[in-house]
């Protein structure tokens, strides 16, 4: 909402400087958005005389005039205008003045070899009116002796402009929010004295509002003025709407605007020579069709609320009017109507049909319901005044009555709420002054809420209004205790927080990319997952939810790659889709490395990142969270989008109940088909909600103290097995042999090649032999080496290798 | 007794010069062998008269020690030297760089929701989740937005149906809902999460985070809500003093509404927080409507309290001096490098938010 302080005036009686009421308005909750000054520059514009016109020597359609603006030197100016000629009364921009229209600054310049010294403007690049086929003609009569005088005339006031929140629609109304300033103690709002219409000539054009189910408008305010001669509006009146950044057209349409910005009263001024025998307001049919204001046809929908006459639909009541009943320059008779149409309806329609306006924003958010008729006198006054005319009666239509709401208020409900007081006395004030009648109740008030304040509909909104006008600022500060009645995170939060540090931990960058991603990319990794298309993507690329982490990671990672840092590890914590509907959502750890480790260094041979370094990084992180890496059953069955052969699936128990992580090679074809530049990628995902949470505290966790001081004795073993043979299979059968005596095995050799046969591989372990009660002889220890060797090659099938 | 002393003076005087390892060894094995010279005179203890057998064997010993020492000592000597003399051949050029080494970093809205976290952990808040993707009661008309209300246009929303019934989260608000309609009063959780709007420019992403905070006992107040923001935002900003500004607003679920705008001035480029005399916005709050109450069935007449609602990417800017919100979400390696947090830099209480 654009106001100036020069027209709050016209309903506020205040003598204070601009700074405060900047700050009395955000106090009071209507936040000053910015300030602007309109005028500053405009004294730059001159009115000015063409002395002479001549021919531009290089360019046919130019002019080179000479121009009397007021000083002793005649400027020289290159125009293209078709109406420039000689005693022309135009205005003059000089070098540095800085164009209206396109807030282009002025320089002097070279326009085929002749210098032109400013320029002279149209009245489109004034912004004076939408003419931009020559330049300004000012009336001689008038202007003759201004030559060489401003232009414009000086205004001190700023433009300001106001957020106004969408449930106060009478701010959206100079004097609404002339009334919120005098509530709050800023000024004295002006007591105006509505001139009313007393016309003894009828309303001739019959309107009819139809009584249906959804009828969206409740009541329809109509005055007709007859033998008007529709002008250009009044130099005071231009103003009023320059001023706050509006563009004149003409008088009946600038003082519909004017009204309505004034008193919030939206208006619609229709050519009544153009209506059809009547107006009826009514719900539209399917496939109805209009054209609007705004040069667009539309094809109306059941029950939108229309204008309409004989001939069909006029207008969208209460959003725009249609291009066959507007008014014209030539306009001789004017229906001016004033209606009130239920917000919801307004909503549904514009919103159906796609349509912003200026009326629809009043309408949905609310309209005094009794200011049909002052504005039907505002209006018709005005065109009297301006466009001449004679004045009907008020005609009023309507299907219900409106009556103030009462609501019930309790004064203690303020200190309730706000935590302090104030006197009983002050609050009826306030409320006073914010237009509510106030009735004593016994220990309650009732009062009836003013028409223009839709939003009121409870106490606590009352208390709002009190608190507001009050100040926020005697609102006290109540420090807060320092108690913990519950613990702060629940155990998967903790777990969330574990996760990402400990990945962190071990050298990838922490990334966050959006929920959603590119459907090209998230093809690759859905897996079995449908796709999630969002209905309105902010673009393609960003079209649907993401299946995996691995679709957005993998592109930033391309990203970096391309930037040039080829030895790199990411990650990502944060929730992956599986369906459309709330909590169909999963948390994910999903990590890519690239490139190589130790690469140009001095000290060690490079090599590539490969599967078993992302497996010790999910492996390890896994343990550092509390989970048993003894425990841990490993496949091989990973998503298509790893490598088939260097990847794999981890679950926490043997009894695959469900995925912990998954981890491998990226597979190449994705990496080509998405051309990524490295010489490695390899990635994992954690399942966070499949992990399940350690029930112990630390506390808890920490088991009887126990160790052996017996001695160890270590034993390597090989063995010839099928290639097809796990290693953590035979690890498995070796561990099972004496769980107590076998305290740790280590896989130090894997071998194919010479000697071995085809088909076949060798495993060589080293077997670390202990006992928590004795020291072992020889005989124990041979006897545990011939379990081992009967038990691998009994279950797995392998020969030791002599 | 000549003999012995014999003995000593003659090996004293040989351990005099300089020896090699084997010469000491050899000298060693000329006395202590098993037919070392003083091993010999050992042997010979027992054929000692008695009367001086006493004296003899204490003086053999004596002497036995004294080069027994000397010995060793000798030996020990050289094989520092040895060391010494191999080691000088041993140096490295210690300035040859190290086994390379990768650091890891937290998001800087990682680190700061870590950050909100913990101080208001220490107030008694915990801390509740809701999911990404939201049904339209719960992110709308639950929260007193219904489909009619114009407020609805101001969340630029993401829907994943034709019929607008599921949409992404345009705030965090649902969250307030979910954990009402769980549990019992009182409430006091505060929810930090991914949000959604379609919108996408230089100050806007179409993902952003918000943290949520709810707060609804028997008699919680305006001066609760202001004590408990004015305390964050100074333990946040890791501040003595803060500018601190309610200034009234409207947002549907709450009523009294505030937008708050801390004050703040430029210094050497930087922002600096709770001087000067620009104002910032930072969060919308108020006090929980009762029609919201009401559409999660606790009664208004017995229970009040605030909510809020702050924007995590944009403190994270303003505490961090980071300009460009796109860039939280563009993942480049010399951003998250530049701007990440060491992971074991974990926001506590008792060790303060930051270093």
């Amino acid at each position: 909402m654009k106001i100036t302080f020069d027209w709050l005036k016209d309903h506020l009686s205040v003598s204070v400087k601009e700074e405060k009421l900047l700050e009395k308005l955000t106090d009071i909750g209507l936040e000053v958005e910015s300030v602007e000054n309109l005028s500053e520059g405009l004294d730059l514009f001159k009115v000015a005389k063409i002395l002479k016109t001549e021919k531009h020597p290089n360019a046919d359609r130019l002019k080179v005039c000479d121009v009397d603006v007021g000083e002793k030197e005649i400027k020289k100016v290159v125009c293209g205008a078709p109406n420039a000629r000689e005693g022309l009364i135009t205005v003059y921009a000089p070098p540095g003045a800085v164009i209206p229209k396109n807030k282009t600054k002025l320089v002097i310049a070279k326009i085929r070899d002749v210098t032109s010294y400013g320029m002279l403007c149209s009245e489109s690049e004034l912004n004076l009116s939408e003419e931009s086929d020559g330049i300004t003609e000012l009336s001689s009569s008038k202007y003759n002796n201004s030559i060489g005088k401003s232009f414009f005339i000086q205004s001190s006031s700023n433009l300001i402009d106001l957020s106004i929140t969408p449930n106060r629609p009478d701010c959206l109304g100079v004097r609404g929010i002339a009334r919120d300033l005098a509530a709050s103690g800023f000024g004295k709002l002006k007591q105006i004295k509505e001139k009313k219409i007393k016309s003894k000539k009828s309303q001739t054009i019959k309107v009819k509002i139809t009584n249906e189910k959804n009828q969206g408008c409740f009541s329809f305010g109509s005055c007709l003025v007859t033998n008007v001669k529709n002008t250009e509006s009044p130099k005071w009146l231009k103003d009023k709407l320059i001023s706050i950044g509006q563009k004149p057209i003409s008088a009946i349409v600038d003082i519909t605007n004017y009204v309505m910005i004034d008193i919030n009263r939206p208006l619609h001024a229709y050519d009544a020579d153009k209506i059809e025998k009547g107006i009826i307001v009514r719900n539209s049919k399917s496939g109805e069709e209009f054209t609007a204001l705004d040069n667009k046809t539309y094809k109306l929908e059941d029950d939108m609320c229309v204008i309409s006459d004989d001939k069909g639909v006029l207008g969208l009541g209460g959003i725009i009017g249609g291009t066959r009943s507007g008014t014209e320059m030539d306009t001789q008779n004017v229906l001016i109507e004033s209606a009130y149409f239920d917000p919801r309806s307004i909503r549904r329609t514009a919103k159906r049909l796609n349509i912003d306006t200026d009326a629809k924003f009043r309408f949905e958010r609310g309209i005094d319901q009794l200011s049909i008729e002052e504005g039907l006198n505002k209006a018709a006054f005005l065109i009297k005044e301006i466009c001449g005319g004679e004045i009907s009666k008020i005609d009023i239509q309507k299907i219900s009555t409106f009556k103030n709401p009462i609501i019930k208020f309790d004064p203690n409900s303020f200190e309730k709420v706000t935590g302090f007081k104030i006197l009983t006395k002050d609050m009826l004030k306030i409320l006073d002054n914010l237009g509510f009648t106030c009735k004593k109740d016994k220990k309650v008030f009732k009062l009836s809420i003013p028409s223009w304040r839709p939003d009121i509909t409870q106490e606590i909104d009352v208390v709002e209004e009190l608190v507001r006008i009050v100040g926020y600022d005697k609102i006290k500060i109540e420090e807060p205790i320092k108690e913990r009645k519950k613990s702060t995170l629940t155990q998967t939060q903790k777990l969330f927080h574990f996760l990402q540090r400990s990945v962190a931990s071990k050298g990838y960058l922490e990334a966050i990319t959006w929920s959603f991603t590119d459907a090209k990319y998230n093809d690759h990794f859905k897996g079995q997952n449908d796709e999630l298309k969002i209905v309105n993507p902010i673009s393609s690329e960003l079209g649907v939810l993401r299946n995996s982490i691995f679709s957005n990671l993998i592109m930033y990672m391309s990203k970096n790659i391309d930037r040039g840092f080829k030895d790199l590890s990411i990650f990502e914590i944060g929730p992956t889709f599986f369906g459309k509907q709330p909590g169909e959502q999963n948390i994910v750890v999903c990590g890519l490395s690239a490139g190589k480790k130790s690469r140009l260094s001095w000290l060690e041979k490079e090599r590539s990142v490969d599967v078993f370094d992302i497996k010790k990084d999910v492996v390890q992180t896994l343990v550092e969270a509390g989970y048993d890496a003894e425990k841990f059953f490993i496949d091989d069955e990973t998503p298509d989008y790893y490598h088939p052969g260097k990847s794999g699936r981890l679950f926490l128990n043997r009894g695959k109940e469900s995925v912990a992580a998954y981890f491998g090679e990226i597979h190449p074809n994705i990496i080509k088909q998405i051309d990524m530049k490295t010489e490695s990628l390899v990635g994992f995902e954690i399942f966070l909600d499949n992990l399940k949470l350690p029930k112990k505290s630390l506390k808890d966790q920490k088991t009887k103290y126990s160790v052996s001081d017996y001695q160890k004795s270590e034993r390597d073993f090989a063995f010839i097995v099928d290639k097809k043979i796990k290693v953590q299979d035979l690890v498995n059968a070796v561990s099972n042999v004496d769980k107590n005596l076998i305290s740790n095995i280590k896989v130090f050799d894997v071998y194919e090649g010479d000697n071995i046969p085809d088909n076949q591989k060798s495993i060589a372990i080293s077997v670390t032999i202990q006992s928590q009660e004795k020291t072992l002889k020889e005989v124990d220890l041979d006897q545990i080496n011939k379990s081992i060797i009967e038990t691998v090659e009994n279950k797995i099938g392998a020969k030791i290798r002599s | 007794m000549s003999d012995i002393k014999n003995i000593r003076d003659q090996f004293l005087s040989k351990l005099k010069n300089e020896l090699s390892l084997d010469e000491i060894n050899t000298i060693k094995t000329e006395l202590f062998g098993k037919n070392g010279q003083i091993s010999s005179l050992f042997k010979t203890v027992g054929s000692i008269p008695e009367s001086d057998r006493k004296t003899f064997a204490a003086d053999l010993n004596k002497i036995k020690d004294e080069l027994q020492s000397l010995i060793s000592e000798q030996i020990k000597e050289i094989e520092t030297k040895e060391i010494n003399q191999k080691l000088e051949k041993e140096r490295v050029d210690i300035t040859l760089p190290g086994r390379s080494f990768v650091r890891g970093k937290i998001h800087p809205v990682s680190q700061t929701i870590d950050e909100i976290s913990s101080i208001f952990s220490e107030i008694g808040f915990s801390v509740e989740e809701g999911p990404d993707v939201e049904n339209e009661y719960n992110n709308f008309t639950a929260l007193n937005t219904p489909d009619n209300h114009p407020a609805r246009d101001m969340h630029d929303t993401f829907y994943l149906d034709e019929n607008k019934e599921v949409l992404l989260r345009t705030h965090t608000s649902p969250v307030q809902i979910r954990t009402m309609l769980k549990d019992k009063p009182p409430f006091k959780i505060i929810a930090p999460g991914r949000t959604y709007r379609s919108d996408s420019d230089q100050t806007h992403a179409p993902m952003f985070h918000q943290v949520e905070g709810l707060h609804i006992d028997k008699d919680i107040n305006m001066g609760h809500l202001k004590g408990c923001l004015n305390y964050f935002i100074k333990e946040f900003f890791e501040v003595e003093k803060i500018k601190m500004r309610f200034r009234p607003s409207h947002f549907p679920f709450t009523e009294p509404s505030a937008e708050v705008d801390i004050g703040y001035e430029i210094k050497d480029g930087k922002i600096v927080i709770g001087e000067g005399d620009q104002w910032l916005e930072i969060l919308g709050c108020g006090m929980v409507h009762p029609n919201v109450l009401k559409n999660v069935k606790v009664d208004p007449a017995k229970y009040q309290g605030y909510a809020f609602g702050i924007g995590i990417d944009r403190l994270a800017m303003l505490k961090y001096g980071i300009n460009d919100l796109r860039a939280f979400f563009d993942c480049d390696y010399r951003w998250l490098n530049h701007f990440g947090f060491d992971p074991l830099d974990v926001p506590t209480n008792y060790r303060g938010l930051s270093r």
